[in-house]
């Protein structure tokens, strides 16, 4: 057998480049790990402490929950979507809710849509706050955690007291809000309304807040270490962002000024005075102090509401069986993750056909093989952390 | 009868084995009271109560319970890893930092061995314990513990030349290398060597901590990326080994910093005699106020990445230190 020269030099190029060739290390970054949020898992495949590409694999969560909703009534639904993200589980059911409302043509009363918006910018704060409490974590500080935790205690507290519950809330009802306290029963009429003294609670807590977020911005914006770990790291530009589908503070803190509470009617917001920050560069500090600005728009827009709120009823009329009549629509709203919407297909029956769940945080985390291709190991934390997600809203 | 005991200790063998039981108790007592330590000033700074009920009081018996649980713990060992190397990391870990007690002058008399090398002896024993640290992430078949181990060798070789270099000032000034020697060149000097040697001093806290891996410098554990790093597969007693090698390692790297710039076990004011039974409390007092600033930090400052950390240690602690250094000598010359 005979070899020709081309095919000799064709071998030794090939031998002489395997040697040289290292092997990438594989990976595994959960579904276990402390800093996924959860059970989300990132297939990495690193060369030291680079990264070369990052592939998510979500599901771990998946619990059915769009499958579930057509074979329940719309005031069960309420139960279930409390928990696609359970950061924030109030602000899940507005959209659902006003989705019903809106094929059934209903008017909501005032001071429920006051309600409403009161106890979803609570839910933003809490939301918030758990982001300046578990970011500085992901990046090695331990104690921001115990200092804003302290304080959205003070916010689940006033929450409970209106629904019931501190993370799944289940309060509105189709037409309005869950009367407190027991009432709606036939045998025993109490008074439908917020409890005594929840306003004048809530004022102080949300100054309470205030106190809170500056607080955290001085602890953790005035360390050099914390600058050096997130400026710069894991910038998305504005048009790659819309490109993915990035909603809510990751999009605005890329320079987007979009937010849904202007652009939709879903909540009484145009009667509020409040901004939507924006960041400069849309790099993980900036993904932060969008979050930080966010929470002071909320305390300035509850208080507004606080001042505001008319009296009247808490429920608009509606049949005692819900029955949606028959079509299609669309409501999507500002949650604090990002854009939520509920796309409701309704055949006349007292469930829906179809309920097609968007969240914000799967639309957020498609984000990351491209946001993660080339970093260091310790920007994966740094750049997941700042997403802001949770695994319930991606897996649903 | 203390004459009894006098002779008894004149015995070679005899004063050995007390050595041994002395450092082999004081390790794990230093490692609780730091740990303890640690423990309640954690909660204080993060508005927390810590430890409560293991004791009846304060939660004083916290560190004790923990002890005794991971004695009780089964001692895991990976299917996979290189067991002799793995059973082995602990022990080094934990003899770097007991071969350092040896050279800590604890009062004017009261020094295990006054080696004429002291301060090269300790800063290369020190280098023992990340040897350990390597050895674990290595045998430990983790990828985690991998990663750990690496950054922990990358950490040592940056930081062990600015520590290096932030003691020499130190030596300059005492002229000798010998620990209770600079401790009694201070006292002549009637001054402690923190106020010529302040950048010296800043120099060396910074680089123990990243020797230590403590934060701001903790990525070889970094528990928020590599899980617990090159520990993320220890259980039980060996990682308690690492563990009260943390804490121990804390009291000697402070130590070496109170003997080379804060006048070691001496106050001003003091007569010798007096230096000879207060000589201790001087000094533990003193490392446990460095001590507190370590954990202080801890509870503070998130953690740098590895590159920065690089950054920091080349671009301006080696730099830095150097200057000190010519500035120091050129002193020593000229006055």
């Amino acid at each position: 057998m005979t070899i020709d020269q081309d095919t000799i030099r064709h071998l030794s190029e090939a031998s002489v480049s395997i040697e040289l060739e290292t092997e990438d290390m594989t990976l595994n970054i959960g579904p276990q790990h402390p800093s996924t949020h959860g059970v989300l898992r990132l297939v990495a495949r690193v060369d030291g402490e680079r990264v070369h590409d990052v592939q998510p694999v979500i599901g771990y969560m998946h619990r059915g929950y769009e499958k579930l909703s057509e074979v329940r009534t719309y005031p069960q639904i309420t139960a279930l979507i409390n928990r696609i993200d359970w950061v924030s589980g109030y602000a899940n059911e507005i959209p659902f809710i006003v989705a019903a409302e809106k094929l059934m043509e209903l008017e909501v009363p005032e001071r429920a849509q006051y309600i409403r918006l009161i106890l979803t910018e609570m839910a933003r704060i809490s939301s918030h706050l758990v982001f300046m409490a578990s970011y500085p974590l992901e990046l090695g500080a331990a104690t921001p955690l115990f200092f804003a935790l302290r304080e959205r205690e003070l916010i689940l507290d006033l929450l409970e007291s209106v629904t019931g519950g501190r993370f799944h809330p289940n309060f509105n009802r189709v037409g309005g809000v869950k009367p407190a306290y027991g009432s709606g029963s036939s045998t025993r009429k109490l008074v439908q309304d917020l409890p005594a003294g929840f306003l004048a609670d809530t004022r102080t807590a949300v100054g309470r807040v205030t106190e809170a977020v500056d607080q955290l911005e001085d602890l953790v914006a005035g360390n050099e270490i914390i600058l050096a770990r997130t400026k710069g790291v894991g910038i998305l530009p504005p048009e790659v962002a819309a490109a993915f589908g990035v909603s809510g503070p990751n999009l605005r803190a890329s320079g987007v000024r979009f937010d849904l509470r202007k652009a939709e009617d879903y909540l009484p917001y145009d009667r509020f005075d409040f901004e939507i920050p924006v960041g400069k560069s849309g790099d993980c500090w900036d993904r932060w102090w969008v979050r930080l600005v966010e929470i002071r728009q909320s305390v300035r827009i509850i208080e507004q509401a606080i001042d505001g709120i008319p009296s009247g009823p808490l429920q608009a009329k509606v049949p005692k069986v819900i029955k949606v009549p028959k079509g299609e629509t669309y409501v999507r709203a500002e949650n604090p993750k990002g854009e939520m919407g509920y796309y409701l297909v309704s055949d006349g029956g007292s469930g829906p056909y179809r309920l097609k769940i968007r969240s914000a945080s799967f639309s957020n985390i498609s984000i990351l093989p491209w946001i993660l291709e080339g970093v260091l190991v310790p920007d994966i934390i740094a750049i997941m952390g700042s997403l802001d997600f949770v695994l319930g809203d991606v897996d649903r | 009868m203390p004459d009894v005991i006098l002779d008894l200790f004149s015995n070679f063998w005899v004063a050995l084995v007390g050595k041994v039981l002395l450092v082999a108790l004081m390790i794990p007592l230093i490692g609780m009271v730091i740990g303890f330590a640690e423990m309640k000033l954690s909660a204080k700074m993060q508005n927390r109560v810590g430890p409560y009920f293991a004791g009846g009081r304060w939660g004083w018996a916290q560190l004790i319970a923990d002890g005794v649980k991971f004695f009780q713990k089964e001692d895991l060992i990976p299917a996979d890893a290189d067991r002799p190397v793995f059973k082995t990391a602990p022990i080094w870990v934990l003899v770097g930092t007991v071969a350092l007690f040896v050279v800590i002058p604890f009062g004017p008399d009261l020094i295990f061995r006054d080696l004429s090398v002291g301060v090269f002896y300790a800063l290369a024993i020190s280098s023992i314990s990340t040897i350990g640290v390597l050895m674990a992430g290595w045998s430990s078949a983790n990828k985690y513990s991998l990663m750990g181990g690496l950054r922990a060798a990358g950490q040592l070789i940056a930081y062990e030349l600015p520590l290096v270099l932030a003691v020499v000032g130190s030596v300059i000034l005492a002229g000798t290398l010998s620990m209770s020697g600079i401790v009694e060149a201070q006292i002549e000097a009637g001054y402690p060597y923190i106020i010529f040697q302040f950048v010296g001093f800043a120099i060396f806290m910074i680089a123990a901590l990243a020797e230590l891996t403590r934060i701001p410098f903790d990525m070889p554990i970094a528990e928020s990326e590599l899980v617990m790093g090159y520990l993320t597969e220890y259980s039980g007693f060996r990682f308690l080994f690492f563990f009260l090698a943390e804490f121990a390692n804390m009291f000697t790297m402070s130590a070496i910093a109170v003997t080379l710039f804060l006048g070691g076990y001496w106050l001003p004011g003091f007569s010798e005699s007096q230096l000879a039974y207060l000589g201790p409390i001087f000094l533990m007092a003193k490392v446990f106020v460095l001590v507190f600033v370590m954990i202080w930090f801890r509870w503070t400052f998130p953690r740098f990445r590895e590159d920065q950390l690089q950054s920091l240690a080349w671009k301006w602690l080696v730099p830095l230190a150097l200057a000190n250094i010519l500035v120091t000598a050129t002193f020593k010359v000229v006055f």
